[in-house]
């Protein structure tokens, strides 16, 4: 018995080992290549943010916008929408998780910025928002000018609404978290008083719980685009010419109407 | 509070399928958290000369590190320097390494308990070093850790929450997720969490007090 | 490797330093917290009174075989349900000085159930009652064999308070992630974390042990 367990260890180990190992020396040089040897795009979306990407319990089904535009894109490369691999983001883990070569690009709600291109590649522009603020239903808050030093926003590590939330409501305290899941589930505790991203995902969170509102309108422009490993420019001008077409043939605003319920501007 | 909703079927499936990932996630690590951390305590009672002292070295700085900066290390840093692995993955070498070092202060500190005249005897009765630690020592040594050892596995199927940074879908990161989906959620959900944690731990520490009945 | 920037740390010096004070204080709070309520639970557990001894099982045998983040989080999101508002840093706090209360606990009877009856029946002999013959008797001498433990429970609060990182806590690991928000390195951000833990722990480890070998040769 001690012998066959010893034995065993044994073999998990080097089983262990040989993943380990075997998972470093992946990285292709271009992830079109590498997409078209494996047969498969796999792609980081959120799994949390309702309209864009949000899994459902029931089902284990990932759904929304961004995960939709992922689809067109394994149609297009691999010539068929189910060969695509979603891999849960948060705002905080997406950028290490593309540079580490884990995932071929970035689909997840994020803002094309200056700072984030010394990092990676973007597409061009998929989809306008602008951060605005979700309040309880009867909050005094009404925009940014009701945010004061005696105010609590929430907003979540990594995004870009945690750094502008600074610069225009300064006085307010600022109380970041690891996603908008459960940025959204301290608002309903109490938490704090207001919470902060962009209107599209904020309207999810409406939509979830309508007992919370949007106030304020936008107050910043943030123009989501498809992230792509630094240098790859082969693989933005295909994610390029995608956007185009599905622009082109109409399937973007058929998909933008189905998410959002309204058309695109 | 939503107990029935909360509680509905496919809620619970999915709780039950998150508790499945973290049941799997300990069991492997608690595996290879045993070899590592007997070969590290063994390592380190040897005294051989360099080898002890950088054992002792890694180990007191793996154990002395929070295990959620090292599961997020594995998932997000380690990568920065060409090593990249699946967030399963991830949490469990993490966790190997990190239970594997505390493990191997309990073997260590078992093997020292051992009185050193029964050793003395057995060299001088013509057994070889080796023979003497295979047959002498480490069957003493393992009885007496046993206990500790048990306590160590329940901690670390209490720590593979933890994972719940790097977005591996265990237990807790499906309970948030339905926490989610209504606030009057969230305490069932973690009520549930808390009953399916320890049932599993508790049967463990009964395993733990018998081994330790046994032993006195 | 070019991703390594050593100078990082100063320049975020300010935020590194808020969370490194916030996570000793959070600790420091969470072990004293944590004794009184171990000691009181260990009373409980040994009082010659029935219902006592359940709470006292109960309690440890419930906290202890659940995860620090459930704990936490119950704190944080639960006591809203019945009205109590903390912020993360006050229900992290309460949530370790809970969790780790129920390992403290255990000490503390272990060390007590070391010390020989005998004692306690001379003491109520000599007319003390049960509370003093505790606190002035049998108390202060199972502190001492219970000092390493509760040495090593420290250690564990200085690492399990990163857990308030997920409650936006600001403890150490909470302004590790912002600094890491705005730097995209999280190489050297995380490996300065790991260093302010281990400047921690490693030396609280080594008292710990310290403490152990006194005791050792006390007793022999």
């Amino acid at each position: 018995m001690n012998k066959l367990l010893r034995t065993h260890f044994l073999l998990i180990l080097i089983v262990v080992v040989a993943i380990v190992f075997t998972g470093c020396n992946s990285k292709k040089d271009t992830t079109l290549g590498a997409i078209k040897d494996r047969g498969k795009v796999i792609v980081g979306v959120k799994y949390d943010t309702k309209l864009f990407g949000l899994k459902d319990p029931a089902t284990g089904k990932v759904e929304g916008f961004d995960i939709d535009i992922a689809k067109a894109l394994a149609k297009k490369v691999l010539g068929d929408e189910t060969k695509i691999q979603l891999k849960e983001v948060t705002s905080k883990t997406r950028i290490p998780l593309l540079q580490n070569g884990e995932i071929d690009l970035i689909i997840a709600t994020m803002t094309i910025t200056e700072e984030r291109k010394e990092q990676v590649d973007f597409s061009d522009v998929y989809f306008k928002a602008g951060q605005s603020l979700l309040v309880k239903k009867g909050s005094p808050i009404q925009g940014l000018d009701s945010l004061t030093k005696d105010t609590k926003v929430l907003a979540v590590k990594g995004s870009t609404s945690a750094t502008n939330i600074r610069e225009k409501a300064p006085a307010a305290e600022v109380l970041e978290y690891e996603n908008y899941q459960d940025a959204f589930t301290a608002l309903k505790a109490g938490k704090g008083d207001a919470l902060t991203t962009d209107n599209a995902i904020l309207l999810g969170m409406q939509k979830q719980d309508p007992g919370y509102v949007l106030v304020g309108g936008t107050f910043t422009d943030e123009p989501y685009g498809i992230a792509i490993r630094k240098g790859d420019s082969e693989f933005v001008s295909t994610v390029n010419d995608l956007l185009k077409e599905l622009k082109d043939d109409g399937t973007y605003d058929k998909l933008y109407e189905q998410w959002m319920g309204v058309k695109p501007e | 509070m939503d107990f029935i909703g909360a509680y509905s079927i496919p809620n619970l499936i999915f709780i039950l399928k998150g508790f499945l990932i973290t049941l799997e996630v300990a069991f492997i690590s608690i595996l290879l958290s045993f070899v590592l951390g007997t070969l590290l305590g063994t390592l380190r009672y040897t005294r051989i000369p360099v080898v002890a002292r950088l054992t002792a070295i890694g180990v007191d700085i793996i154990r002395n590190l929070p295990l959620l900066l090292i599961i997020f290390f594995m998932k997000i840093v380690l990568p920065q320097i060409g090593i990249s692995m699946s967030p399963f993955w991830s949490t469990v070498v993490g966790l190997t390494l990190f239970e594997g070092a505390m493990i191997s202060e309990i073997v260590r500190s078992g093997l020292n308990s051992i009185d050193k005249g029964q050793i003395e005897a057995s060299r001088s009765s013509g057994l070889s070093y080796i023979q003497t630690f295979r047959h002498i020592i480490l069957p003493q040594g393992l009885r007496r850790m046993s206990p500790p050892m048990v306590s160590q596995f329940i901690s670390l199927l209490k720590d593979t929450s933890l994972a719940i940074i790097i977005s591996l879908p265990e237990i807790m990161h499906n309970v948030q997720i339905l926490g989610g989906q209504s606030f009057n959620y969230v305490i069932p959900a973690l009520i549930l969490a808390s009953a399916l944690y320890f049932i599993v731990n508790y049967t463990l520490s009964i395993i733990a007090r018998r081994l330790e009945s046994k032993i006195h | 490797m070019g991703n390594f920037d050593v100078m990082l740390v100063f320049d975020h010096w300010d935020r590194y330093m808020a969370g490194f004070i916030n996570t000793i204080q959070i600790s420091i709070i969470a072990l004293i917290g944590s004794f009184i309520l171990g000691a009181i639970i260990a009373i409980f557990r040994i009082a010659p009174l029935k219902p006592l001894n359940w709470f006292g099982t109960a309690y440890v045998e419930v906290i202890r075989n659940i995860p620090l983040l459930i704990v936490v989080f119950f704190f944080y999101l639960g006591l809203p349900s019945l009205g109590i508002e903390l912020d993360g840093f006050v229900s992290g706090t309460l949530g370790l000085t809970v969790y780790t209360a129920s390992f403290i606990a255990e000490a503390i009877r272990a060390g007590i159930q070391a010390i020989p009856t005998g004692q306690t029946e001379a003491a109520r002999a000599t007319g003390l009652s049960y509370l003093q013959t505790m606190t002035h008797i049998i108390l202060p001498q199972a502190i001492k064999i219970v000092l390493p433990a509760i040495g090593n429970q420290f250690i564990n609060l200085v690492k399990n308070s990163s857990i308030l990182a997920v409650v936006a806590g600001m403890d150490l690991m909470y302004y590790a992630d912002l600094i890491n928000s705005d730097t995209f390195l999280p190489l050297t951000v995380y490996t300065f974390v790991a260093l302010f833990y281990l400047v921690l722990t490693v030396p609280l480890s080594y008292a710990v042990l310290y403490m152990e070998k006194c005791f050792n040769i006390a007793d022999n």
